[in-house]
């Protein structure tokens, strides 16, 4: 059996490799633009990367959007924006793979939202599903995101004194 | 578990008058609801990196959420409490706020 290569390591010098095939890479490369123009729409999905700060108050939720809103798209399209200047680079700081990772998770939760998935395993997916694309990148980015996940919380030291 | 829970947040009815009103400390509290998107290990992470917290004690928040659908992670007053629901709706958290 082969044995699969981990995509993301963290090097002794605190940044992480990107041992990203090419084939992955051209699957990556298609959605930084995929999701700035998600942004820029109305898609229903989106309510769920701009979620209700104070449960059932409409007053407060419409007050609080106003307020943040904009500076919520920012942080976003930014990511996005790092994401696609370094999705060829073969070694990125922590500050790009965060920015990576933001944006794969807003991919996730707009492609999560719009298959209703649920806690349960994966159901199986046929090949005829005219879903069946969205699900193997869903699935493809969370599998990547962990890996991502995992380099990044390693170079988190819990008593809070600096690494080296 | 789905995170239309957050529909069942408790409606607050003692809402302040105008910015005259000075609220005491602390009485503001931030809960991160369960949602079937977002990964176990990126919720735990999130909270390290925003709060500060120790992998233990992210990891016990992140197991709250996961098995009774929502847990306190921060309180204050409300302006960080804004700022901190901002900063998890920024990482794609479900996170509402409200008065302790």
């Amino acid at each position: 059996m082969r044995k699969v290569q981990r995509r993301v390591k963290r090097t002794r010098r605190g940044d992480y490799e990107l041992r990203i095939p090419r084939v992955e890479r051209e699957v990556l490369r298609a959605l930084p633009s995929r999701l700035r123009d998600l942004l820029s729409s109305d898609d229903p999905a989106l309510s769920r990367l701009f979620p209700p700060a104070y449960g059932d108050d409409a007053e407060r939720n419409e007050e609080f959007e106003r307020l943040v809103r904009g500076d919520l798209l920012a942080h976003r399209m930014s990511s996005i924006d790092v994401m696609e200047a370094t999705i060829d680079a073969e070694r990125v700081d922590e500050e790009q793979l965060l920015a990576w990772l933001g944006a794969i998770n807003d991919l996730r939760l707009v492609l999560g939202t719009r298959l209703e998935v649920t806690e349960e395993e994966p159901p199986e997916i046929l090949d005829s599903d005219p879903e069946a694309g969205a699900y193997a990148l869903y699935y493809y980015l969370g599998w990547l995101q962990e890996q991502v996940i995992e380099e990044l919380a390693s170079g988190i030291d819990p008593a809070g004194a600096s690494n080296t | 578990m789905s995170a239309a829970n957050a529909s069942t947040a408790p409606v607050e009815v003692d809402r302040p008058v105008g910015d005259e009103v000075v609220e005491p400390a602390r009485v503001w509290v931030v809960i991160v609801w369960n949602d079937p998107i977002n990964l176990m290990s990126y919720v735990t992470f999130v909270f390290q990196k925003l709060f500060g917290y120790s992998r233990d004690k992210a990891t016990k928040l992140m197991l709250d959420v996961h098995t009774k659908g929502k847990a306190v992670v921060s309180s204050g007053t409300r302006e960080k409490a804004e700022f901190d629901t901002f900063r998890l709706h920024a990482h794609g958290l479900w996170a509402t706020m409200q008065r302790d």
